[in-house]
């Protein structure tokens, strides 16, 4: 119990990636809330790597991280502009209404 | 004990600001809940021994892309109450692909038996006597430079699409030219006229 090892922090970023999982089904009309589940995903991710890399003691777990954070980034900056770029045409963001391309 | 108590800490405010990241009525609550948990989870960095990248979630996380999905969320004028409709809806198959999942997670978590040898087997073993950032700026610099590059490649396309995407050229605007400013040439603008006394053009 008192003894924190590796299963602890697996633990906590499998119920985060649930969690973000679980967001996505519920809030499926809020593209910007879909995107905060998206983030938590990969923060759940991250928390694996770097528990891996502790307990393995292996560094290279860390580096990964920082690739899996900068494309965390870029994919919310050009997400939320793809998002203001289609609230400019056509004034909402419900996700129903995104079928426009089916042809 | 502490470092248990830390962790658990640090473990229940980033799974409750999850949850509530998800369930939150108002969007800008939701954000808020967002830093929240990964504050906590830079936490959870710290307590790894993972400084580095503890401090590169605060700066990278809370500093810019919380800070962008907050002004995105206010600077749209959206009706929230409209998108709640449907919650109730996809709840239950959202919960039960939820809890399957956390379940099967869990499950793997609490039974993984990682093999003695695979600490020796490491790429590049975690260095005594120097601290992490030195430690992890010897790989990345070194091993992983090519892999660095195309991250900040990454990041560089994102910057510029994004720009290319939102920015706008408006119609209407009186804005100062300096390049037609230079360009005018005085023979294009001034005309030189005799003008005879006591007439006038």
């Amino acid at each position: 119990m008192f003894e924190i090892g590796l299963s602890h922090y697996l633990s906590v970023a499998g119920i985060l990636f649930a969690i973000g999982i679980f967001g996505i089904f519920i809030n499926r009309k809020n593209v910007i809330v879909i995107m905060m589940s998206i983030e938590l995903m990969l923060l759940a991710v991250n928390i694996n790597l770097v528990a891996f890399s502790t307990h393995l003691n292996d560094l290279v777990g860390q580096v990964f991280a920082i690739f899996v954070l900068t494309v965390a980034a870029a994919e919310a900056a050009v997400g939320l502009a793809i998002l203001v770029v289609y609230f400019r045409n056509r004034g909402s963001i419900a996700v129903e209404d995104i079928n426009m391309m089916k042809g | 004990m502490i470092q248990a108590l830390a962790f658990y800490m640090f473990a229940f405010m980033t799974i409750a600001s999850a949850i509530l990241v998800i369930s939150s009525r108002n969007p800008v609550h939701s954000v808020l809940f967002l830093i929240l948990a990964f504050f906590n989870a830079a936490g959870l960095f710290v307590l790894l021994g993972a400084e580095f990248l503890a401090m590169i979630l605060v700066v990278v996380y809370v500093g810019a892309v919380a800070v962008l999905f907050m002004f995105v969320v206010m600077m749209l004028d959206i009706n929230f109450v409209e998108m709640r409709q449907g919650f109730l809806q996809y709840l239950p198959i959202g919960g039960l692909v939820g809890l399957i999942l956390a379940s099967e997670l869990l499950t793997l978590a609490g039974s993984w038996i990682i093999s003695p040898d695979a600490s020796r087997v490491g790429a590049a073993p975690i260095p005594d006597g120097v601290t992490n950032t030195h430690a992890l700026g010897q790989v990345l610099y070194t091993d992983y430079l090519y892999l660095f590059e195309a991250a900040g490649m990454i990041l560089l396309v994102a910057m510029i699409g994004a720009i290319v995407l939102t920015h706008r050229r408006r119609t209407g605007v009186r804005k100062q030219v300096i390049a037609d400013q230079l360009a005018r040439h005085p023979a294009d603008t001034i005309e030189l006229r005799k003008v005879d006394s006591g007439r006038g053009i």
